[in-house]
């Protein structure tokens, strides 16, 4: 297959790019594998992808109910970070953020990560104190960060209100310069053809309909197109953990799907050159490669597999908007749209071998999938190929909660819709 | 979304607060730490009907039983909750 | 092309001249011309660049759908980017200006990037601009936003006002054509609220300056009888408004455009209003939208949609071109060439795809006196920045090529219904191979589509079948439907039959997504690297993604992608259609929540006394409150410090209003409280305070706070200020589901009362001179002690507790009383030497005394982290006693609370880690800083931590690390009661 440079581009060019061929093969499932992955999002592309490259287990099928990187990856704000709190959690985003940026060459695919800066608002002295917790925990994990005052905030966001009079005056920052976005689709297109080179089967239009079992052991999967044999069964599925969860027989988990809607404006020329996030209530923008002013806030609130918001949070996140770069009030909502969140208990991710034998799990992102996509397939190939979690992703144990060592960033508890 | 508060009438969603999954039952005060922590964290999370809690928190502060499916939004049915759920399911024989 | 302005006909008021700029040109127009009609009719061709390649482009449509001509009006901090010509209304000055060109639209040198055309094909960012180095991308990045983007922000804050408005009716129609007319009408005769919105200035839609009659008279007079008898019915018709999007539960969002079509306004009306309605039914006639035909060269300026030149001439009086030719391959495009040849502008040809071609249209080809070129299509274009001639061949290549010279092209592909609304509450649309397009799927909800969205496109038709929808939608409601009359329409084409052709190929790009410069190659390109999901599809070339969201191209590209697979579009499928229909502003969605009214602000009642009084004000949570009274040339440590010296040496008052209140009556609150509680609270007598830890249901802190036994059934409870909401939430969570038969009420009275600490070894005397009694000796209101008393005869509560570790008094007043009662506070105790303090200084004297508050109670923390597991009961079960007791709340390595002191004596900041080695090897964090102060009390720097193993770590010197301010201090671990930690001082 041929690799992506601006050579082949200008040598098929010559040819009206008549020769290119498809970027991953459209694979039939074999009835047996090593590796069966459940769920062709991002996490599912990537663990098939380091399964091969890292482990050498290329017998490996990922299975898409639908078109691959139709879920979250597709529908998120592109944010990567690391700017994280506690010790569990930095090392891991961390971790992720090093693969982010060194992840166009090793995919040979241009995922456009831009480390543009990501800036958190502080409106309090308070929540500065807060912010130089984090930043020295990151600090003390290796991991760059900023203070800034709030002439440093002016400076790098020039259409920011900073004024005094503002309803909350901007005190501060938090800024993270590696952060910043990449290209989400490219994410899952990228390591798709990745795996697909190592040869793994992408197999689409392959939703699982139960599990294949002896015992209490997982042997295998039933789907639409046949049953399937696997030694492992790795599952990674974000918003439906639940209900392929429910077709093994574990019928309660320690998620909710939550909706949370995004929103792209027209574009425009270049305006906001950070990603910034609004402390004072919750608000993240930043400005894609194509103009768009790209931006979020809280969930709806309440269960839902819709993938579809509602008007209150619409006029709350706009209005967040508004209040932080006065100069946008005239510019123009083109879309906006609702992904599924598997928001799990404390905010954090689960990624672990079991609950059943032959089964492995990887749910729970709440708002932490797209920028955890390289360390989430990375440590979770890991757990499968060793069966033993590394020790990045020991603490994202399923049974942290029971016993007393939650990853509560936020603190706001075991409810999944405060995260 | 519009819920139909038992009480006030049908009202716009944003004067309710979502109180979360209702088909959990409190166990006893003092119930084993296991019963508990199935509770506390333990989610059935369907994609369809789902029971849960709303209170009208900007109007007559009752908590409401609501059956609400998660894939349509379409609300099934609107119980008053608390101290006057008996007598409300005696009135309304649903 | 080259239009001009007809000599009569159209709606425009020819007797009103308006004159604008396009480019800092002044041009001319007419009232009732939209900024498209004007430019045209000044022969403007050249309107835009493209996104991608810059290619020239002129007008394309007449409607929303415009992808081309899209302009920057106003100016400064009135400046509206992307805002396209054909919906924006001609008024006297408007200011356009073109976008995405530089320095000129005519010379635009970001044009030189065409020679790397044949490179810059789909997907071609995501196979290079990877190397040589990891950054590299960081490198060509700034390059590739300067040339992306579409129109500039405006800059500085927009000056002017939007609205929101709550809205409900029976049924709402959207979209103001005939079938939504017929439907309001209808509607409207059985007794239903009706609201009409359309998106145009006024209503009528296809039918507004048409030619067809209606019940024998011209349709314009039908129209003004029907919205006539709309009126008398009551019906609230909405011009100028768009409805965007369709949300849960039959609420529908819209925006009415009150005064952008104004040259100027008095200011008493906002500039736009977000309409949010709720309607109990809904009737969808959303038209249909034009589709282009796929052809190389098909983005030259002049060449437009058929129906849109038509439009033009007999609704402002504009002929597009001088030589005007037409591109079809279905009937329904006959219409225009009868319309525009009454309208004085005729065609030079019509040139149709298809070989055999019905009778009717022959027809009305030869009674206009147009030549007929069958079997043909159009293979190129030939002109620079305009149109001004056509290769005409034979289908698939065949037959010779002839030139044609136009200036103006007029193409129609077919029809597609705009189907947005109904694909946001309802099933996937469903491809009609009539129409080959796509119509409404199934309702989710209730709504019924009628008209051209619903594939019916003549006249007739459509007014049939919106009396039907108006029919049933009031049934639907529940009332009777009145007969429908029956209406006699003259007569049209009714034909349709269009052929298939997804794309003519040649030399030269052919565009299917004009504005995104997505070309039928680029499609092909992604269909050939297995990007064949349509989601994919749309992705892959970034087609529909562009502010026009793919009105005209979306179904073509299907089209395109359907070829030579078996099941055709209908496989294919579209994409989700999302809201908003088309863009909204911005600005009209957060209305007047914005700026200062961002978020309700709250107010202590003495707000006013400490703004007047030099405090430098904090928000904490939605409040604000004073962190300190600064004196003149005094810094906010001077004020803490001499604020908190003054309340261990003398006396002093702080604003505590903010804090929870609850009242909680019953005969079982006494109970409730014991199992809220996790100390015990079945004791408490009428009369005393106590002190109350609550917890989470996992174990956790949820808040701590004082709780005073008023009398036999009623309490009051105090919680932190930012727990004030949730803990009233958990303790009505747990009356309503846990213990409905307690007999308990609670009720949030925070706002109802004014509060006030006074604290200090003179706070007695100062209460002595204040209260109207006399007698509050240490007997008469011993510590935690509550009773009612008055001041000025207001009644007040006086609780004796300290927060501070003196001797100290809460005053609770009425909050209308507030400020009364704290300027007599003030006033009494001048004598006794008090000065107000704000939380700086509150902070000052907890931290000295240990005492827990917001920085260690960060949600991740159980008394066993805060010194505070000797406040849950051994004897009784509580609310989260079942988790308090985990193996990780236990852990030995769990955080536990110490006070630091800073060797040096440099001021400890609140962030910095806890670590064991010095600056250049910290080693890992072993904890935080929580809060910090400097101790009047010990002359000290302190701070509470929270450190790992910490009450084994007491007496060891450790190090405050804060690498992010470049700060590395040594501290004592001390314990984190500083000062009188036996609590004699306010015991006395």
């Amino acid at each position: 297959m041929a690799k992506y440079s601006i050579f082949s581009l200008v040598l098929n060019s010559l040819t009206r790019h008549r020769h290119w061929r498809p970027a991953w093969r459209k694979a039939e499932p074999r009835p047996e594998y090593d590796v069966v992955v459940v769920g062709g999002g991002g996490h599912g592309l990537a663990t098939a992808y380091y399964l091969a490259k890292e482990h050498g287990i290329t017998d490996v099928a990922v299975l898409e109910k639908g078109w691959i990187g139709s879920g979250n990856v597709g529908r998120n704000t592109t944010l990567v970070r690391s700017n994280y709190m506690l010790d569990q959690t930095v090392p891991f985003y961390e971790s992720s953020l090093k693969r982010w940026e060194g992840l166009s060459h090793e995919l040979n695919y241009n995922v456009m990560f831009s480390s543009r800066g990501v800036l958190n608002l502080a409106h309090a002295p308070s929540q500065l104190d807060v912010f130089t917790r984090r930043a020295n925990s990151m600090m003390l994990n290796g991991v760059d960060a900023e203070m800034l005052d709030t002439d440093g905030v002016t400076r790098l966001v020039p259409n920011l209100d900073t004024s005094p009079g503002a309803r909350f005056p901007v005190v501060g920052g938090l800024l993270q310069r590696r952060g910043g976005t990449a290209r989400h689709d490219a994410v899952a297109w990228g390591y798709a053809r990745a795996a697909d080179r190592q040869g793994v089967d992408i197999v689409e239009n392959c939703e699982i309909e139960g599990f294949l079992r002896e015992g209490d052991r997982i042997t295998g999967v039933v789907t639409r197109r046949g049953e399937i044999r696997a030694r492992k069964v790795a599952v990674a599925v974000a918003g439906s953990t639940s209900q392929v969860m429910a077709l093994a027989g574990i019928e309660k988990l320690p998620i909710e799907s939550h909706v949370l809607q995004a929103f792209v404006s027209e574009g425009l020329k270049p305006a906001l050159d950070t990603v910034v996030t609004f402390g004072a209530g919750h608000l993240y923008i930043s400005q894609s490669d194509k103009g768009g002013l790209v931006f979020g806030g809280d969930l709806d609130g309440y269960n839902s597999y819709a993938q579809r918001g509602n008007l209150p949070v619409v006029e709350d996140v706009v209005s967040a908007a508004v209040a932080m770069f006065p100069c946008f009030s005239r510019v123009r909502l083109l879309r906006h749209w609702g992904g599924l969140m598997d928001m799990s208990m404390d905010g954090q991710p689960i990624i672990t071998k079991g609950p059943l034998d032959g089964l492995y799990l990887n749910c729970g992102w709440c708002y932490e999938g797209f920028k955890a996509t390289p360390a989430s397939g990375w440590t979770f190939a890991w757990t499968i190929a060793r069966d033993e979690p590394h020790a990045l992703n020991a603490p994202f144990r399923l049974d942290r909660f029971r016993n007393g060592y939650a990853l509560d960033e936020k603190g706001r508890g075991p409810y999944p819709g405060h995260h | 979304m519009r819920i139909l508060c038992p009480c006030c009438g049908e009202r716009d969603a944003r004067e309710f607060t979502y109180c979360g999954d209702a088909s959990r039952v409190m166990p006893a005060l003092d119930a084993e730490a296991d019963a508990w922590a199935a509770y506390v964290w333990g989610r059935k999370n369907p994609r369809g009907p789902h029971e849960e809690y709303w209170q009208h928190a900007h109007g007559c502060r009752h908590w409401l039983r609501v059956t609400r499916n998660t894939e349509t939004h379409e609300i099934l049915s609107v119980l008053l909750e608390g101290p006057w759920r008996a007598r409300h399911e005696a009135k309304d024989p649903r | 092309m080259s239009g001009y302005r007809l000599a009569d006909g159209g709606l425009v008021d020819r007797a009103t001249a308006l004159s604008f700029t396009f480019d800092g040109k002044r041009l001319d127009g007419f009232a009732g011309d939209t900024l498209a009609s004007a430019l045209i009719a000044n022969g403007v061709t050249l309107v835009g660049r493209s996104f991608k390649y810059h290619r020239p482009r002129g007008i394309l449509s007449a409607g929303t759908e415009e992808p081309n001509a899209l302009m920057t009006l106003g100016e400064g901090s009135r400046a509206e980017p992307n805002i396209p010509a054909t919906t924006t209304e001609l008024f006297e000055g408007l200011v356009a200006r073109s976008q995405n060109r530089w320095p000129s639209l005519g010379l635009d040198l970001l044009a030189a990037t065409r020679p790397l055309a044949p490179m810059l094909v789909a997907g071609f960012y995501y196979k290079t601009f990877m190397g040589p180095t990891k950054r590299s991308w960081m490198l060509f990045e700034p390059f590739i936003r300067r040339a992306a983007g579409l129109g500039a922000p405006p800059t500085g804050a927009d000056p002017d006002c939007y609205d929101r408005r709550n809205h409900f009716c029976d049924v709402l129609i959207v979209g103001g054509g005939p079938a939504g007319i017929a439907a309001a009408l209808q509607a409207a005769r059985s007794g239903a609220r009706v609201t009409l919105a359309d998106d145009a200035a006024a209503p009528g839609g296809a039918l507004r300056g048409s030619r067809t009659r209606i019940d024998g008279e011209p349709a314009g007079a039908w129209l003004a009888r029907s919205i006539a008898e709309l009126d008398a019915l009551g019906a609230t018709r909405l011009p100028r408004t768009t409805v965007f999007g369709y949300y849960d539960h039959q609420t529908l969002g819209a925006v009415e455009r009150v005064t952008d079509h104004l040259a100027t306004t008095d200011g008493s009306s906002p500039r736009q209003r977000y309409w949010i309605v709720r309607a109990r039914h809904v009737v969808l006639c959303a038209g249909a939208v034009e589709r282009p035909l796929v052809f190389p060269g098909n983005d030259r300026p002049g060449v437009m949609l058929a129906d849109a030149v038509r439009l033009y001439a007999y609704r402002h009086g504009v002929a597009c071109g001088r030589k005007v030719a037409l591109f079809t391959n279905n009937d329904s495009a006959y219409g225009v060439v009868r319309d525009l040849s009454a309208a004085g502008a005729p065609l030079t040809a019509v040139i149709d795809a298809r070989a055999e071609i019905p009778e009717a249209c022959r027809r009305a080809a030869h009674d206009a006196g147009v030549e007929l070129i069958a079997g043909s299509v159009v293979r190129g274009t030939h002109g620079g920045r305009s149109l001004s001639a056509l290769d005409i061949g034979g289908v698939g290549g065949s037959g010779t090529v002839r030139r044609l010279d136009v200036d103006c092209l007029a193409v129609s592909g077919g029809w597609t219904p705009r189907v947005h609304l109904a694909s946001q509450m309802g099933g996937p649309p469903t491809f009609d191979a009539r129409l080959q397009s796509f119509l409404p799927g199934a309702p989710s909800t209730g709504w019924i589509a009628a008209g051209a969205m619903a594939g019916t496109l003549e006249t007739a038709g459509c007014l049939a079948e919106g009396a039907d929808a108006g029919d049933r939608a009031a049934r639907a409601v529940g009332l009777e439907p009145t007969a429908t009359p029956d209406i006699e329409v003259s007569e049209e084409l009714t034909g349709y039959q269009p052929l298939v052709i997804p794309a003519i190929r040649g030399r030269g790009k052919a565009f299917v997504d004009l504005q995104n410069d997505v070309a039928a190659s680029d499609v092909e390109l992604a269909r050939r690297e297995g990007y064949v999901s349509v989601e994919h599809l749309k992705r892959y070339t970034t087609l529909g993604m562009a502010t026009d969201q793919g009105k005209t191209s979306n179904v073509n590209a299907i089209a395109l992608m359907a070829e030579g697979r078996a099941g055709g579009s209908a496989e294919v499928g579209t994409t989700r259609f999302r809201a908003p229909y088309t863009p909204v502003t911005l600005g009209a969605l957060a209305g007047r929540h914005t700026g200062a009214h961002f978020q309700a602000e709250r107010r202590t009642p003495m707000h006013d006394w400490h703004v007047a009084n030099g405090a430098v004000m904090s928000p904490v949570g939605p409040w604000l409150r004073p962190r300190a009274y600064l004196r003149a040339g005094e810094t906010l440590r001077e004020a803490y410090i001499r604020e908190a010296g003054n309340v261990r040496e003398q006396v002093g008052v702080c604003d505590v209003s903010t804090l929870g209140k609850i009242d909680i009556q019953g005969p079982d609150a006494g109970k409730f409280l014991n199992r809220v509680y996790s100390n015990g609270f079945k004791t408490l007598a009428v009369g005393k305070a106590r002190y109350g830890v609550m917890l989470r249901d996992d174990g956790m802190l949820l808040d701590d706070g004082t709780t005073w036994r008023l009398d036999e059934t009623a309490y009051l409870m105090t919680t932190t200020t930012g727990a004030a909401a949730p803990v009233m939430q958990h303790l009505e969570r747990l009356l309503n589901v846990a213990w409905p038969n307690l007999q308990v009420n609670v009720t949030s009275t925070t706002s109802h009362w004014a509060s006030m600490s006074l604290a200090g070894p003179r706070a007695r005397d100062v209460l002595a001179d204040l209260l109207d009694e006399t007698d509050v000796s240490g007997d008469a209101l011993p510590f935690m002690a509550v009773r009612r008393s008055s001041i000025a005869g207001v009644p007040v509560i006086v609780a004796r507790l300290s927060f501070s570790g003196e001797l100290a008094y809460e005053i609770f007043c009425g909050a209308g009383y507030g400020l009364a009662a704290w300027r007599r506070v003030l006033e009494v105790g001048a004598a006794h030497g008090i000065m107000p303090y704000g939380t700086e200084a509150l902070g000052t004297l907890r931290i000295e005394k240990g005492h827990i508050a917001g920085g260690e109670m960060d949600g991740r923390i159980s008394p066993h982290h805060v010194g505070l597991a000797g406040m849950l009961s051994k004897r009784k079960p509580y609310f989260g006693s079942a988790l308090a007791n985990r193996d990780g709340l236990l852990d030995p390595e769990r955080y536990e609370i110490v006070g630091l002191v800073s060797r040096a004596g440099e001021p400890l900041r609140a962030g910095a880690h806890v670590v064991s080695g010095p600056a250049g090897n910290p080693g890992p964090s072993q904890g935080f800083i929580s809060s910090t102060t400097f101790s009047p009390a010990l002359g000290k720097e302190i701070a509470l931590a929270l450190v790992k193993g910490g009450d084994a770590r007491r007496g060891e010197v450790m190090y405050a690390a804060d690498p992010v301010h470049r700060r590395h201090l040594e501290v004592d671990v001390v314990s984190p009661h500083f000062h009188d930690p036996d609590g004699t001082r306010m015991k006395d």
